[in-house]
C-alpha cells in the first residue's frame, strides 16, 4: 500500500481554514477559563465562607470529574430541551472555557497561596482591604507565576478543542473529516492534521518561553 | 495603669488561645504620646502576639483595645472591616521579615499607602518618599528593587514605607531579629532618631542595649503575661520577679 497525501494539497485551504477557526475557538475559551478561574480560584481560597466555597468546589469537582466530551454534549444537545438554542460555536466556547476554568482555578489559587503570608500581612497593617491587598500586592506577583502553567493549560486545551468537531464546528479536525470523507485517505489526512496541531502547540510553547525570559529579564520574576 | 493622658494605645485586659495553649492572659498594655515601650522577655512568650493585635493581625478572644480613642477590639469583637482599615493607617508595623513588595520599587513601596490610601498625588507621594528614604540614609535606592538590597537596607526601606502612612504610632515586631549582625547597628540607629523625634513606639526586640537606651517603659512578658513593668534601669537593675532575673541572666550569659 502506497501513501497518498493529494487529498492533503488539495484540501490545503480547508485544513488552513480550520486551523484558523481551532485558534479562534482555543483563544476565546482559554480568556472564558481565565475570568472563571480567576473568580473560583479567589473564591477557593477561604473555606470558611461557605458557600461561596461550596459553589466553587463543586464546580471544579464536577467539571474535573466527568469527560469534557460529557460537557460538550450536556450543552450542545441537552440545553435545546429548555428551548436554549445556542450557536455551535458558543457551546464549544462555553464548554471549553468552563472546562478550563476547573483547571485555571487550581493554578490561580496555587500560585496565590504561594505568595508569602507576610506580603497580605504587610499589605493590611498599611490599612488597604483585602480587596486592594489582592488587586495591587497579591495578584501582581502571583500572575508572573501562573505563566507557565497556563502555557501548560493552553496548550492542552488547543488538542482538547479537536473534540468540538462533533458540535459541528468547522474546526481543524472537523475539516480533515471532510476531507477523508470524500477521498478515504484517513491515515494521510490524519497524520496532516496531527502535524498542524503539532505546528500549533509547539508555536504556542515557543511564545510562552520567549514571555517567561523577558519577564526574568525585566526583574519581574526573581 | 496610667491615666495621666489619653494614650495612644490601650490595650484592656486581652486574652487569646491557640487551640488550649493559652498565649495571652489578661493583659493591659498603655502607651502614652511619644512614649517607647520595649517588650522583652524569652521566646513563646507571647510578645509578638501582644504587638499583633494591637494592630488587628491578631485578634484576641477577650479584652479590648483602643487605638487614639477608637475602638479596634471591643470585648473580643473586632470592628468592621471599614473602620479596621481607616484605623490600621494610623498604626505603622514593622516585621521581623521586612515584607517589603518585591515587584515594586524602593520608592513604589513608600508611596504605594499613600496614593492608594490617602489619595496622595503621585509629586506629592513621591516628594514624601525621597524625604523618608534620606531620612532612614536610602535616597540613592529609590529605583532599586528590594531584592537587590542587603537585609539592613530592606528594614530601613519598611521603617520608611510604615512612616510613609503618617502612623501615630509605630509597631516593631523583632525588626533586627533577622539581620546579620554587622547589620543590625544601621536598623536601630533609624528606631533611636526615630524615638527622639517624639514617635510613639511599642518595639518587641532582643536588642536589650537598644531597651536600655531608648526605652522609656520595659515590659517583660512570661507565659502570656507581663510580670514585670517599669523604667530600663529598674527592670535591668533590680527586677523583682524571679522569672526576669532568670531571663536577664540568661540573654546576658549569651552576650
Amino acid at each position: 500500500m502506497t501513501l497518498d497525501f493529494t487529498p492533503v494539497w488539495q484540501g490545503w485551504p480547508q485544513l488552513v481554514h480550520g486551523a484558523v477557526v481551532t485558534i479562534e475557538i482555543t483563544a476565546a475559551s482559554l480568556l472564558l477559563g481565565c475570568v472563571l478561574g480567576l473568580l473560583i480560584g479567589i473564591a477557593r481560597l477561604d473555606p470558611s465562607k461557605r458557600l461561596v466555597y461550596g459553589l466553587a468546589t463543586g464546580y471544579v469537582t464536577f467539571i474535573r470529574g466527568t469527560p469534557l466530551l460529557v460537557q460538550l454534549f450536556l450543552l450542545f444537545f441537552g440545553l435545546p430541551q429548555f428551548n436554549i438554542l445556542l450557536p455551535a460555536f458558543v457551546c464549544g466556547v462555553l464548554g471549553l472555557g468552563i472546562y478550563s476554568g476547573a483547571y485555571v482555578s487550581e493554578i490561580v489559587r496555587g500560585a496565590i497561596q504561594s505568595i508569602d503570608r507576610g506580603q497580605m500581612e504587610a499589605a493590611r497593617s498599611l490599612g488597604m482591604s483585602y480587596r486592594e491587598a489582592m488587586r495591587i500586592i497579591i495578584l501582581p506577583q502571583a500572575v508572573v507565576r501562573m505563566i507557565p502553567p497556563l502555557g501548560n493549560e493552553f496548550i492542552a486545551l488547543i488538542k482538547n478543542s479537536a473534540l468540538v468537531s462533533l458540535l459541528t464546528i468547522a474546526d481543524l479536525m472537523h475539516e480533515g473529516q471532510k476531507i477523508i470523507s470524500v477521498s478515504y485517505r484517513s491515515l494521510e489526512v490524519y497524520l496532516a492534521i496531527a502535524f498542524v496541531y503539532l505546528i500549533l502547540t509547539s508555536l504556542t510553547g515557543l511564545l510562552l518561553r520567549h514571555m517567561e525570559t523577558r519577564l526574568r529579564a525585566g526583574g519581574v520574576v526573581q | 495603669m496610667s491615666t495621666i493622658a489619653n494614650p495612644i494605645v490601650a490595650v484592656r485586659g486581652i486574652g487569646k488561645s491557640f487551640g488550649s495553649h493559652r498565649v495571652l492572659n489578661d493583659v493591659a498594655l498603655s502607651v502614652q504620646p511619644s512614649q517607647v515601650v520595649v517588650v522583652i522577655g524569652p521566646s513563646g512568650s507571647g510578645k509578638s502576639t501582644l504587638l499583633r493585635c494591637c494592630n488587628a493581625l491578631e485578634v484576641p478572644q477577650e479584652g479590648s483595645i483602643t487605638i487614639c480613642g477608637t475602638d479596634l477590639v471591643k470585648n473580643g469583637q473586632l470592628i468592621p472591616d471599614r473602620e479596621l482599615n481607616a484605623l490600621r493607617m494610623q498604626v505603622g508595623m514593622v516585621f521581623q521579615s521586612f515584607n517589603l513588595f518585591p515587584h515594586l520599587t524602593v520608592l513604589e513601596n513608600v508611596t504605594v499607602g499613600p496614593r492608594q490610601l490617602r489619595k496622595m498625588s503621585k509629586a506629592q507621594a513621591d516628594a514624601q518618599a525621597h524625604e523618608l528614604l534620606a531620612k532612614v540614609g536610602l535616597a540613592q535606592k529609590a529605583t532599586a528593587y528590594p531584592a537587590t538590597l542587603s537585609g539592613g537596607q530592606k528594614q530601613r526601606v519598611a521603617i520608611a514605607r510604615a512612616l510613609a502612612m503618617q502612623p501615630r504610632v509605630m509597631l516593631f515586631d523583632e525588626p533586627t531579629s533577622a539581620l546579620d549582625p554587622e547589620l543590625v547597628g544601621e536598623v536601630l540607629q533609624v528606631m533611636k532618631a526615630l524615638a527622639r523625634e517624639g514617635m510613639t513606639m511599642i518595639v518587641v526586640t532582643h536588642e536589650m542595649g537598644f531597651a536600655r537606651e531608648v526605652a522609656d517603659v520595659v515590659m517583660v512578658m512570661d507565659a502570656g503575661q507581663i510580670i514585670e513593668a517599669g523604667p530600663p534601669e529598674q527592670v535591668f537593675s533590680s527586677p523583682q520577679n524571679p522569672r526576669t532575673r532568670s531571663f536577664l541572666q540568661a540573654v546576658i550569659t549569651r552576650n
